[in-house]
């Protein structure tokens, strides 16, 4: 099973950063076209068609990645699809036509710059956005039922009056979805911020790449900036349905009244504390149930084998904040920049942070997936099916397994190689 | 045949796999032709497969995912099982699915022209192995071979014996003949603006042809041994009579028009074909979506799932087909002309 679920981790690992990148590039191809149609500054033009061709690249490797993980989910747990595939197969149709569109216009967008109208051309962009963005909201959303499962009655262990579309409006759905969602665009605008931050250290009065600082800060700042609130909102939701997750996430070995917020830290398992953590009083109980006298459950409420691997989750949960905060930070610092009409491109200490935060939206997202993941262990579906009973019978998962990591570590660098050079092209 | 919910959704699943064989497969035939191009023509004969493919294989792809994603949420039990028995040789299309797509893009985006030639090599190669292990996985379905693994049972009987047999092999050939044969028609009428280029295709279509009969027959003797019901069932009824003719009409039709040089024709009468080809085998395995086992009815979601899919499907159509059309209407309705491709590199 180890091997499934590392082949599986690794699939989504490799993919959700495509996937992002699907969500978020659009976005600001579509603002750069239509500052060019607005101001008439070739600039955007080319701007645009730069970003294109990074997109069309990291596009083509998520859709093929994201066909690998939907073939995944029966080669690996067919138990599971048993199982839950009449529920949650819902957003995974949607998922499919949402995707469709964005294929087709994407179609449209990179190939047809002069083979359709100026208008068309953006409005085929804009569709790509929406559409972009509507994929991730269904495939979160499926995610979404896995951690807190709706829409169906247990009766004897199975599952009847399926209903497939309250199965979608999960309380984990408006949670995971706006904190993914404002992820993808924080992470794509801050990376590509700091991709044109890199090439401005350098190359300080280059005017394309101070519009396309202008534009990635136009997406990624603000996301950023928002993003610990809808974290916030995350953390409210599993304090309330998903203890076990919360209580490994904080490191948090006692039930009490009034727990603090740790920050930090290593988790002792055979001394059940969490070890070298800065504790602020009354902080966790008043940031999950607003109350700083409110009871939260810790691991001791739960039996040891439904605890999640609490030193991972701990770790990447606190890894997330940190990424998190200091791109909130950078975002804030960049939009104080734009509020003083000043030129954050002037700032060279700007610039660095910004270089600095290029990588971090992704490294957060992975750590944030891996709490949501390893944080609903030893479930596949919360409460209801155990991963290892999901799991495929057959012998040997090593070998896919490790067939797909070479493969998936050879792409990544050849697209990390394509991109760079498309960058420096562009220099 | 009554018209349930179930049997709805598994022709929503039949029509998926349409549109990928027509679109799909077609794209994995431009491949196979990029890997054999060969003569004075060879990189003209590339750019063209390059050109005809680029702005739409994502959207053809697509497909794929339509049919994997309704078969796991109309038939659970189904997509189960296929994962199960047929792990291997899924996986090994998968891996053919991302190197087929990701080298074709690199080939594009690559601004060292010395690459090209390898990521040619290594998109051709996917384009081959990719069809071949789909067909396989449909022949190991067509001969009833698809069953969970009997506790106890060794790897090879479990999860080699389903699928690697001589007719399941034969029909992997035979899907990527098949493919090759689609994409050199196809290619024949997007070759419009020059007429070597034009022949050159037609040729390969007009041998893709007679191998695609030749690859038939083979199949259809192995599958007289190896699925007896499959047989009885292709060549009983009166219905599947009428089938078989119609597609030998179709198929006489494509050549007929090949060789008189209606290559607009051709190209409605080789989707025809394959359509028929693909529904044949379809409406032959119904009521089951695995035989021997697991029937429409048997491996069904419950139909508040099914209705709300097929509610879904038909929104989503009437989304999709416009925008289709619209695509494939800006990029194949005047293939007069060879395209700009300057905004690629």
């Amino acid at each position: 099973m180890l091997a499934a679920r590392s082949q599986m981790a690794m699939s989504l690992a490799f993919h959700i950063i495509f996937a992002v990148v699907g969500i978020g590039m659009p976005m600001l191809m579509v603002l750069a076209e239509r500052r060019w149609h607005t101001t008439g500054d070739g600039v955007y033009r080319d701007l645009a068609k730069q970003w294109a061709k990074g997109t069309a690249i990291l596009f083509a490797v998520g859709a093929v990645s994201g066909t690998v993980l939907s073939f995944e989910l029966g080669l690996l747990w067919p138990g599971f699809m048993r199982y839950a595939g009449s529920i949650i197969g819902m957003p995974f149709s949607l998922e499919g036509f949402a995707f469709f569109t964005e294929a087709i216009f994407l179609g449209v967008y990179l190939y047809g710059w002069e083979r359709v109208p100026r208008s068309a051309h953006l409005a085929a962009g804009v569709i790509v956005a929406v559409s972009g963005a509507a994929s991730g909201l269904f495939v979160v959303s499926a995610n979404a039922w896995m951690n807190a499962p709706t829409g169906f009655r247990l009766v004897n262990g199975q599952p009847v009056d399926v209903n497939p579309i309250r199965a979608m409006m999960s309380p984990a759905t408006v949670p995971e979805v706006l904190h993914m969602i404002i992820a993808a665009y924080a992470a794509t605008g801050l990376a590509v911020a700091g991709v044109h931050a890199a090439m401005l250290l350098r190359r300080h009065e280059s005017h394309f790449h101070r519009a396309a600082l202008g534009v990635a800060l136009l997406v990624g700042a603000p996301a950023a900036a928002l993003q610990p609130l809808s974290g916030d909102i995350c953390g409210e939701y599993i304090a309330r349905w998903q203890p076990a997750k919360l209580a490994a996430a904080e490191g948090d070995f006692h039930t009490q009244n009034g727990a603090p917020l740790r920050l930090g830290g290593i988790p002792d398992i055979s001394r059940q504390e969490t070890r070298y953590a800065i504790e602020i009083p009354y902080g966790l109980s008043l940031l999950a149930f607003r109350d700083p006298h409110a009871r939260v459950q810790g691991l001791d409420a739960f039996p040891a084998d439904r605890w999640p691997p609490v030193t991972i989750v701990h770790v990447a949960f606190q890894s997330m904040i940190v990424l998190g905060m200091y791109m909130a930070v950078v975002a804030l610092w960049a939009l104080w920049h734009v509020f003083r009409r000043r030129e954050p491109a002037d700032n060279r200490a700007l610039l660095w942070a910004l270089c600095i935060a290029a990588p971090m939206g992704f490294a957060a997202i992975e750590a944030g997936w891996t709490v949501t993941e390893l944080g609903r262990q030893p479930w596949i579906i919360y409460g209801i099916m155990r991963t290892a009973e999901a799991v495929t019978p057959m012998p040997g998962l090593i070998v896919p397994f490790l067939t797909f990591t070479a493969l998936y570590c050879g792409l990544g660098v050849i697209v990390a190689v394509l991109l760079y050079r498309q960058v420096v092209r562009s220099a | 045949m009554t018209l349930s919910l179930a049997t709805a959704a598994a022709g929503a699943v039949g029509v998926a796999l349409n549109g990928y064989v027509l679109l799909g497969g077609a794209d994995f035939g431009g491949g196979v032709w990029d890997a054999l191009a060969s003569g004075p023509r060879r990189d003209a004969q590339r750019a063209l497969i390059g050109r005809a493919i680029g702005p739409i294989w994502e959207a053809n792809h697509v497909w794929l995912i339509i049919a994997v994603v309704l078969l796991f949420t109309c038939f659970p039990p189904a997509f189960a099982l296929v994962g199960t028995a047929l792990h291997v040789p899924l996986s090994i299309a998968l891996i053919g699915i991302v190197l087929r797509g990701s080298s074709f893009t690199f080939r594009s985006y690559d601004t060292h022209s010395a690459a090209d030639e390898r990521w040619s090599r290594v998109f051709a190669v996917a384009s081959v192995v990719t069809p071949l292990l789909l067909g396989v996985s449909a022949g190991a379905i067509a001969s009833e071979r698809v069953a969970p693994p009997a506790p106890g049972a060794s790897f090879a009987s479990a999860y080699l014996a389903p699928w690697l047999t001589p007719f399941s092999l034969a029909v992997g050939v035979f899907v990527l003949t098949l493919f090759a044969f689609l994409a050199a028609v196809y290619l024949t009428v997007e070759a419009e603006y020059d007429s070597a280029l034009q022949e050159d295709f037609r040729r390969r279509a007009l041998g893709s042809a007679v191998l695609v009969f030749v690859v038939a027959l083979v199949t259809l003797m192995l599958g007289q041994r190896a699925v007896p019901r499959l047989r009885t069932e292709l060549l009983s009824s009166s219905e599947a009579l009428a089938l078989h003719a119609a597609t030998a009409v179709t198929a006489i039709t494509a050549i007929w028009a090949l060789i008189g040089r209606r290559y607009r024709l051709a190209r409605l009468a080789a989707a025809a074909q394959v359509t028929l080809i693909l529904w044949g085998w379809l409406l032959a395995q119904y009521p089951y979506v695995i035989p021997p086992t697991l029937t429409v009815t048997d491996a069904a979601s419950p139909p508040a799932t099914l209705r709300a899919v097929i509610v879904a499907l038909v929104a989503g159509a009437l989304l999709l087909f416009p925008a289709l059309a619209y695509l494939f209407g800006i990029f194949k309705a005047d293939p007069a002309s060879p395209r700009p491709q300057d905004d690629r590199r």
